[in-house]
């Protein structure tokens, strides 16, 4: 079956209509020589009733008579007809009279008289007809036998005829399939060539040949249609795919450009940080030497000469002596900040209630004379550098300490809050606020918004705060009015 | 009494003035040796071409870290690197707390690191308390003996 499959679609139709002139040839065929056979039949049949009958109607005086000469005789013209192959005249009693030919062999004959009436028999056509006198005076019975070559050679010439007219036709039907079948075929054939070429060369511009408007021609408009559209998606294709080549290629480009700068920068930042490094390590050892040395000979001035100093003498190297150690703490902090940009980060979870309760335990018992009240949210944790992270809560904690002084009710709220659809932490007081329009000298080195006697302070803690934020990929800022409280809020 | 003696190692005359003050202010007037920079600090402890090694080490070195010639953890390594020193008690007295030294001193084995307080009053507390531990509350380790 699989092998009729995959015959060629040439062969197919021309086997589809071979096949089906053959059968309708061969049915009518059949039809044709079994109408010739039973027409013969019917016709012998009658031919020899009619023979029999007149021959019977002859007969009835030898009968009569029982004279088997003449009965003989009657008997011997059927040889004129070679298809007569015996007969018998039976008397009454139903002994053989006279037999044709007139010595016929005994097996020829049938020893008595058969029912009346025509029928094949052993491929001869056997008769028994009464043979009577009037209407109802039976005398005897004759019987006659003829071959039925005439029968078969109807069957024989009628098949002939049927086999020649087969051929014949067949033939014909052959010849008009080969010249016909183009036309169903040729079309399917260049349809199947062109999406041939289609898929072994890709190239979309070649076209099937349109060869009809029946289905196969919109089939192969649908075809060609189909090919048009992959050729402009194809083009299409193309020319995203040398945009995006050329893209790619400018962005690496590009990108290169900026790695190189990237890694001259990296170079020009280790530099600069080496150098950050080398100038930190030495204000940190050079330049509280000569501050120690103020402070001291001053101390020393008050406690060895301070009796011939008058009040204003002493009171002037009290000056210098606070400038002094506020001038450390300055360096103090400035170097915590630079420390703060040079330090190696390290991030890792932390539990950032946990350690603004430790802050606040510290802040507390410092000062055991001020009372807070702070509430700090539970559970609240980032992924961060846990010193750095330390300092930033320490110092907006220590801010709102700080500026909550002078607060008959002061407190002091550490939580977070959702802020443009993430998660900011939040440190929030009802002390001394700010002045929102100042909001850009918070975060700046050595920017204050209030005095040293107001409140103390060096103003590195913010800037030192927004640095580590800023390390740690996040954001700071605050919202506050003067005398209405402060809130910090920061992402890590 | 007699407490043994403090090797100050420090180059600002003006340190060396301030810290003698605040020792002597609280009656530690035991002998101090002053070393302006390392070279006479290793000068002292272990000799040189013509100056024998001092007979007795001192019950404690205040040592500074940025000396001129020889640096205070150079000193600091020499001293722990010899079979006559290496158990000498060492006290890193110095302007800065910057992380690095601070390891790099404990590593080498510094026995205490003590940042010079700018407030001459703290100053004065500090070398009273360094005083009084080294030399009278801290038990010295044994005199190495003489090869």
């Amino acid at each position: 079956m699989s092998r009729l499959r995959d015959w060629p679609i040439k062969r197919k139709i021309t086997a589809i209509l071979l096949l089906s002139s053959g059968l309708v040839l061969l049915l009518t065929s059949a039809a044709f020589v079994t109408y010739e056979v039973v027409t013969n039949r019917e016709t012998i049949k009658i031919q020899l009733a009619t023979r029999s009958r007149i021959l019977a109607a002859n007969s009835t005086a030898a009968l009569a008579f029982a004279n088997a000469a003449d009965a003989t005789e009657l008997l011997a013209a059927l040889k004129y007809d070679p298809h007569m192959v015996a007969a018998a005249l039976y008397g009454q009693d139903g002994r053989v009279l006279a037999t044709y030919p007139a010595a016929a062999a005994a097996d020829l004959i049938p020893a008595a008289p058969q029912p009346d009436g025509y029928r094949f028999e052993g491929g001869r056509l056997v008769g028994f007809t009464p043979v009577a006198q009037g209407e109802n005076r039976r005398l005897g019975t004759l019987f006659i036998a003829s071959d039925t070559k005439a029968v078969s050679d109807a069957l024989r010439l009628s098949g002939v005829i049927a086999v020649a007219v087969l051929a014949i036709a067949m033939l014909a039907a052959y010849a008009l399939a080969a010249a016909l079948q183009g036309r169903i075929s040729e079309p399917i054939l260049a349809l199947a060539e062109t999406a041939t070429v289609v898929s072994t060369r890709q190239d979309y511009s070649v076209r099937a040949t349109k060869l009809g408007a029946d289905e196969l021609g919109t089939l192969t408009d649908a075809f060609n249609q189909m090919l048009g559209r992959i050729e402009d998606q194809d083009r299409e294709l193309r020319r995203h795919a040398t945009d995006l080549e050329q893209r790619v290629e400018a962005r690496t480009h590009e990108l290169s450009e900026r790695n190189e700068t990237l890694r001259r920068n990296a170079a020009e930042l280790l530099a600069a940080n080496q150098e950050l490094d080398a100038f930190a390590y030495s204000v940190s050892h050079d330049l509280r030497a000569p501050l120690r040395s103020i402070d001291g000979f001053s101390q020393i001035l008050l406690e060895d000469y301070g009796a011939q100093l008058d009040e204003a003498g002493q009171d002037s190297l009290r000056r210098v002596r606070t400038a002094s150690q506020r001038m450390a703490t300055l360096i103090d902090d400035l170097l915590k900040l630079a420390r703060v940009t040079r330090v190696e980060m390290r991030t890792e979870r932390v539990d950032l209630s946990a350690m603004a309760q430790d802050i606040v335990a510290d802040l507390q018992q410092n000062d055991t004379a001020r009372e807070v009240e702070f509430t700090i949210a539970p559970g609240l944790e980032a992924r961060a550098d846990p010193p750095l992270l330390r300092v930033v809560l320490e110092n907006l904690l220590r801010n709102s300490w700080k500026y909550t002084a002078k607060q008959p009710r002061p407190r002091v709220e550490f939580g977070s809050t959702d802020a443009n659809g993430g998660r900011a932490f939040m440190v929030r007081d009802n002390g001394a606020g700010f002045d929102m329009k100042y909001m850009d000298k918070l975060f700046g080195v050595f920017q204050r918004l209030h005095s040293a006697s107001e409140f103390e302070g060096t103003g590195v803690g913010l800037a030192t705060v927004r640095r580590i934020i800023t390390r740690h990929g996040g954001r700071i800022w605050a919202e506050g009015a003067v005398d209405q409280g402060a809130t910090f809020y920061f992402t890590l | 009494m007699n407490p043994g003696k403090i090797l100050l190692v420090e180059d600002n005359p003006d340190d060396v003035a301030l810290t003698l003050r605040a020792l002597k202010s609280h009656n530690i007037t035991n002998d101090v040796i002053v070393a302006q920079d390392g070279v006479q600090a290793l000068d002292y402890l272990f000799g040189s071409g013509n100056k024998p090694a001092s007979e007795d080490l001192p019950a404690v070195v205040l040592l500074d870290l940025k000396l001129p010639k020889v640096s205070g953890l150079e000193v600091l390594e020499r001293i722990r690197n010899d079979d006559r020193t290496h158990l000498l008690p060492v006290v890193i007295l110095t302007s800065s707390d910057e992380e690095q030294d601070l390891i790099r001193g404990y590593k080498l084995g510094a026995n205490s690191y003590v940042r010079k307080p700018v407030d001459f009053v703290e100053f004065t507390q500090a070398a009273k308390q360094l005083g009084l531990y080294w030399l009278l509350m801290n038990r010295a380790p044994p005199t190495p003996r003489k090869v």
